[in-house]
């Protein structure tokens, strides 16, 4: 293998790393007995807050929801488990029927035509919405909201940079999704907006979508936040061109960040220059039901440089348990859960806006605001932590250069107790004084 | 009406400087159920050889070059509705593009049908 790549030794081939990573001198305790290794490892483990334990107010782009206990035992199902992602198109019938139930139901929340059968985040999601956007229109300028979620933009940077398209990310703004339109021009590609965005200010985005389609530039409307649109319109309903964004919060949890579930949509039209894959429904040779793999012919693993991106798989077992719990909720059981979040949501506002140092920025929200307080976010979200509660996102920490770092981003779901809000309160009442 | 193939089984077929151009029986029959059919924009001008279209069946997305040089002058737009017309005529109404060929003598680089039925029976 040497002689291959012309190296002449092992030495030779590792110069690029520096001599003193090379081979360092390994510091690691003897072997021990497994119960030792074990309780070792617990008392590491304890070190961790889990966010079962606190007031937990933690979102920007990571819920923490009531994941039924069924999901998870259904997913572990070994007809389930064991047959994950197909790559032969007809194999694991029951697997493609669920990703057709999948597909379905993302096209129906978001209002979209077409779904595939999701990504591997909402991050990824995004950053393949601008490079399909580069190939639909010809164009080679992005242009992001500054309401999309600064990790968002920074994947969109790395994917489509890469490519040579131009990525142009607005200063961040909590209510100003509508600043791409001044943008627009027959250079972009796309337009990326969020609702609601990572300020939780939800936005009517159809004065941007008919904008943008004026100029040929293709809208892309992302979320972190799936539930929302229990109670709030989708970008479908806006006219967008692809809806994509993160699907976390239903059926799966925190997870430390990940695995997640990138949901997927665009406009039929657009179909064959959609990344990834789709489960198909069709007739087999005795004219039963079936379901079959389609378009993945333009996956990495057939079209190699030429496929149309470099997904070839999708987030089967996350997107199972979205598609199990979405199925357990219904349309009406997501609307209850919807409104539950929204109501304690307003609760915590209340109480956090009639502080003293506090003031609420989000104008408009679903279950996460923005507020400003009289003092570094960051070190508010540290004292507070302190006193057992998880306060929330300092946006310094997502954004360092926002000019933001009095701002706290927070957020409440159907887990927060009364008796969490009051917590919560009380601290940062303590805290700000 | 002479056809011409290259290797990559497209076919050509020249009436005047202008060639119907698609792919042969013999490579719809590896590919199977069309099921998509990409097709370049008019007005392209294309070089002998490069890749111009993309036939998509249920297992696999293939290019498609052109077998000669010149531009593009008609699209075959029944294909978008009704990709089948290659499985069923795949040398007639299943044809993909018109090239207006700006050296017709590049057909002698192309093997006739005889030449390419040969070659055909030795895959």
């Amino acid at each position: 293998m040497l002689a291959r790549i012309g190296a002449a030794s092992v030495d030779e081939f590792f110069i690029d790393v520096p001599p003193a990573a090379r081979n360092p001198v390994m510091r690691l305790p003897n072997a021990q007995g497994e119960i030792a290794v074990h309780r070792h490892l617990a008392a590491l483990a304890q070190k961790n807050t889990s966010a079962g334990q606190s007031a937990f107010f933690l979102g920007a782009g990571a819920y923490r929801h009531h994941v039924p206990a069924s999901v998870d035992h259904l997913i572990q199902r070994s007809e389930f488990l064991t047959s994950y992602t197909p790559y032969q198109p007809e194999i694991a019938q029951g697997t493609l029927q669920a990703l057709f139930e999948f597909q379905s139901q993302v096209a129906m929340l978001l209002n979209m035509e077409v779904s595939n059968a999701s990504m591997y985040d909402g991050s990824t999601a995004c950053a393949e919405a601008a490079m399909m956007a580069a190939r639909v229109t010809k164009r080679r300028k992005i242009v992001l909201s500054g309401g999309v979620h600064p990790h968002y933009v920074a994947t969109v940077r790395t994917a489509c940079e890469a490519l040579g398209l131009e990525v142009m990310a607005l200063p961040a703004a909590i209510d100003d999704e509508a600043a791409v339109v001044r943008q627009l021009s027959n250079e972009v590609a796309a337009v990326i907006v969020q609702s609601p965005n990572v300020f939780g200010t939800i936005t009517d985005l159809t004065s941007v979508a008919d904008a943008a389609r004026a100029a040929g530039v293709l809208t892309v409307a992302t979320f972190t936040e799936a539930v929302a649109f229990g109670l709030i319109e989708p970008a479908g309903g806006y006219g967008a061109d692809i809806v994509c964004g993160e699907g976390q919060s239903i059926g799966n949890s925190l997870n430390f960040g990940g695995p997640y579930v990138g949901l997927f949509t665009t406009r039929e039209k657009y179909i064959r220059q959609m990344p990834g894959r789709v489960a198909g429904e069709t007739l087999d040779a005795d004219g039963q039901r079936g379901f079959v793999l389609t378009l993945s012919t333009r996956e990495q693993h057939i079209r190699r440089d030429k496929a149309t991106s470099n997904i070839c798989t999708n987030s089967g077992l996350c997107q199972l348990a979205w598609t199990i719990h979405m199925t357990l909720l219904g349309a009406a059981g997501l609307t209850r859960l919807a409104r539950l979040n929204h109501e304690n949501t307003l609760t915590l506002a209340d109480a956090l806006a009639a502080l003293p140092g506090v003031s609420l920025l989000t104008p408009r929200f679903f279950n996460e605001f923005a507020l400003r307080l009289s003092r570094p976010a960051q070190d508010v979200v540290d004292q507070l932590a302190a006193r057992g509660v998880i306060a929330g996102v300092a946006m310094s920490r997502l954004d360092p250069r926002a000019g933001m770092d009095d701002v706290l981003i927070t957020c409440a779901t159907e887990m927060n107790t009364d008796e969490d809000i009051a917590a919560f309160a009380r601290a940062l009442k303590e805290v700000l004084a | 009406m002479a056809y011409f193939y290259t290797k990559d089984h497209e076919w050509a077929r020249l009436e005047g400087q202008n060639a119907f151009c698609g792919i042969s029986v013999y490579a719809v029959e590896q590919l199977g159920d069309v099921v998509y059919v990409e097709l370049p924009e008019i007005g392209r001008s294309v070089k002998a050889g490069e890749a111009m279209a993309v036939v998509e069946s249920a297992k696999a997305a293939s290019d498609v070059y052109a077998p000669l040089s010149g531009t593009v002058i008609a699209v075959n737009t029944a294909l978008a509705g009704k990709p089948e017309l290659v499985n069923e005529s795949a040398e007639g109404e299943g044809w993909f593009v018109q090239i207006q060929a700006s050296d017709p003598a590049e057909q002698n680089a192309l093997m006739d049908s005889d030449a390419y039925q040969a070659l055909v029976k030795g895959l």
